[in-house]
């Protein structure tokens, strides 16, 4: 039987898998997106659960708006890394480092 | 019910009007040739529209949207009222700038009143899920604001590193929301306020997402450690982008802490208390301490603005004492300093070539004398010198703490503002006893100079006559 706490769990782990990919991961910039989409999908998963276990349609609408905001924030975060490819040809994480103090 | 949907659209119609102005900015800049003067206008027009509608009808009246998540009430008259204010003094500081520099003036018009959008949404917010949304209008419109300067190599390293760690932020605000929404069922700030009352279940889960949700506003107040973001920003962007990040967003930040700690998790109060503390004196601390080392203004400006958030942050400690009037005083007062600041860099900037280095303030009593003293007021503000109005902002925040037995708070605020006042101190030494090399000479058009003295004279003279505004402030809060 799967309770709510497996489904918190998961969720749980989906976003610390997440936040450590972005902070370990020194390569690429892609993978810095791809770890953000991951998050917002943790906290889709987390209000999905609940919102089923308490019989509450509120958590599923909110789960829509994430949606459309995070397709809008990757749009917003690709066209940040065009600008940057085309000004450095590079998406190394550790070349940005010209702004620092 | 036919005059109630008038009513329920009354209560957004400031929104409606600036999406509606948002429209035809973007038209006007797709059809109209070289339009750069119409579309100044066209969004002012915007802005003086969407005071109008907002300051018109009943001033104390509340009106809540069905299903009350969208909320208009005197505090949200007045706060809009002031974002208004405040993004057409951005736009007229702006004007020359994007016009010697060949920025996209339609881009930047219609992505500030994007922002602009967001902020009135958040500030008229009553649930998270219409926050959420605010907020997310409000931080991609400045992403992209950031960046827009498009062959500029560190505009685009500013704006990435702000688009990570702005989604982060986001994330964690988000999983928080999942969890309260978990314990309480609701999304309702009022709702979530009665389900948490003292001996209620789940108060652990309520706590852990209490945690996320903190992590998420000091994200977006910029506090310290989660500040990163803001000296790359406000350095990295263009100096117009700077100051509008510098400016109308922190009066969004307010609504946001507002919204969500004292109208929605005033029951768990204790717990939120003992962490905002922490967050307000590494604030004052590691802000006025790093802004000492910096050589760029607009980064030196950055770590002072990071320092006057650790004092918002202090009033909402002493909610008792007065403390939040004291804090919307204070947020008042700091953006229009930051304005008069930024706006003092923007005067300088000339022939394409930013003003941002502290080198550049070498002799400007020279150059410029009355600019000289318009900065001179504002420095002075910022340390908090009497008679300007930084004194009473930091006044009241510091008596709200005594008021309500924080004295070691109040002192360690003491101890960091004085730290503070060596930065502002040395750009007036600067300005007044260097010799100048070779800077070129200002010129800025009239409006500018107009706006610039009486943003500068306003904290001259809301340090002489303070007690209206703060009692404007008390009564707004209700």
């Amino acid at each position: 039987m799967i309770t709510l706490t497996h489904y918190m769990a998961l969720s749980a782990l989906l976003l610390a898998i997440s936040v450590a990919g972005i902070f370990i991961n020194r390569k690429n910039v892609i993978l810095l997106l791809m770890c953000v989409e991951l998050l917002l999908l943790a906290v889709n998963f987390n209000f999905i659960a609940l919102s089923r276990f308490m019989g509450d349609a509120t958590g599923q609408v909110f789960v829509f708006f994430i949606l459309t905001v995070a397709a809008a924030e990757s749009a917003i975060g690709l066209a940040i890394l065009v600008v940057i490819f085309r000004t450095r040809r590079s998406i190394n994480v550790q070349d940005l480092d010209v702004l620092r103090g | 019910m036919n005059g109630n949907v008038m009513g329920f659209l009354g209560a957004c119609l400031p929104e409606i009007v600036v999406g509606a102005g948002i429209c035809v900015v973007l038209m006007a800049g797709v059809f109209v040739k070289d339009g750069r003067h119409l579309l100044y206008l066209l969004a002012m027009s915007c802005l003086v529209a969407a005071a109008w509608v907002t300051g018109s009808g009943d001033p104390a009246a509340t009106v809540l949207m069905p299903g009350g998540a969208f909320i208009q009430d005197p505090l949200t008259r007045f706060l809009k009222l002031f974002v208004f204010a405040v993004v057409a003094l951005v736009f007229v500081y702006s004007r020359a700038y994007i016009g010697e520099r060949k920025l996209a003036a339609a881009e930047f018009y219609a992505l500030s009143l994007f922002a602009l959008l967001g902020i009135l949404v958040m500030i008229s917010s009553a649930s998270f899920l219409v926050m959420y949304l605010g907020l997310e209008t409000l931080s991609l419109a400045l992403y992209a604001m950031v960046a827009f300067e498009r062959d500029s190599p560190v505009g685009a390293e500013a704006a990435m590193k702000y688009f990570v760690l702005g989604a982060i932020a986001s994330g964690c605000l988000l999983y928080g929301v999942s969890l309260l929404y978990g314990v309480t069922g609701s999304i309702l700030f009022s709702d979530i306020a009665a389900a948490l009352q003292p001996g209620a279940a789940g108060q652990a889960g309520a706590l852990v997402g209490l945690a996320f949700v903190l992590v998420g506003i000091a994200f977006k107040f910029g506090a310290v450690p989660f500040h990163m973001w803001v000296p790359d920003v406000y350095q990295g962007a263009p100096t117009c982008v700077s100051l509008f990040v510098a400016t109308a967003p922190e009066v969004a930040a307010f609504a946001l802490t507002l919204r969500i700690l004292v109208d929605a998790l005033t029951p768990i109060d204790m717990d939120w208390q003992l962490v905002l503390s922490v967050l307000a004196i590494l604030s004052l601390g590691i802000g006025n301490l790093v802004a000492i080392m910096q050589k760029n203004i607009k980064r030196m400006l950055a770590y002072s603005t990071i320092a006057h958030v650790g004092f918002i942050l202090l009033g909402f400690l002493a909610v008792q004492g007065g403390g939040l009037q004291a804090a919307l005083y204070y947020t008042i007062i700091y953006v229009l300093m930051a304005a008069g600041a930024f706006g003092v860099v923007l005067f300088l900037a000339a022939d394409g070539v930013d003003a941002d280095q502290l080198d550049d303030f070498r002799g400007l009593n020279r150059r410029s004398p009355w600019f000289a003293l318009m900065m001179l007021i504002v420095m002075f503000s910022m340390i908090g010198v009497p008679p300007f109005a930084g004194f009473y902002a930091k006044w009241w925040i510091l008596s709200a703490l005594l008021e309500s037995g924080q004295a070691m708070l109040a002192t360690a605020a003491v101890i960091f503002s004085v730290i503070g006042a060596f930065y502002y101190l040395r750009i007036v030494h600067l300005m007044y006893f260097d010799e100048g090399a070779g800077q070129p000479s200002v010129s800025a058009p009239m409006d500018f100079r107009v706006m610039l003295s009486v943003n500068a004279l306003a904290l001259l003279g809301l340090g002489l006559f303070p007690a209206g505004l703060l009692e404007l402030c008390a009564r707004v809060l209700g």
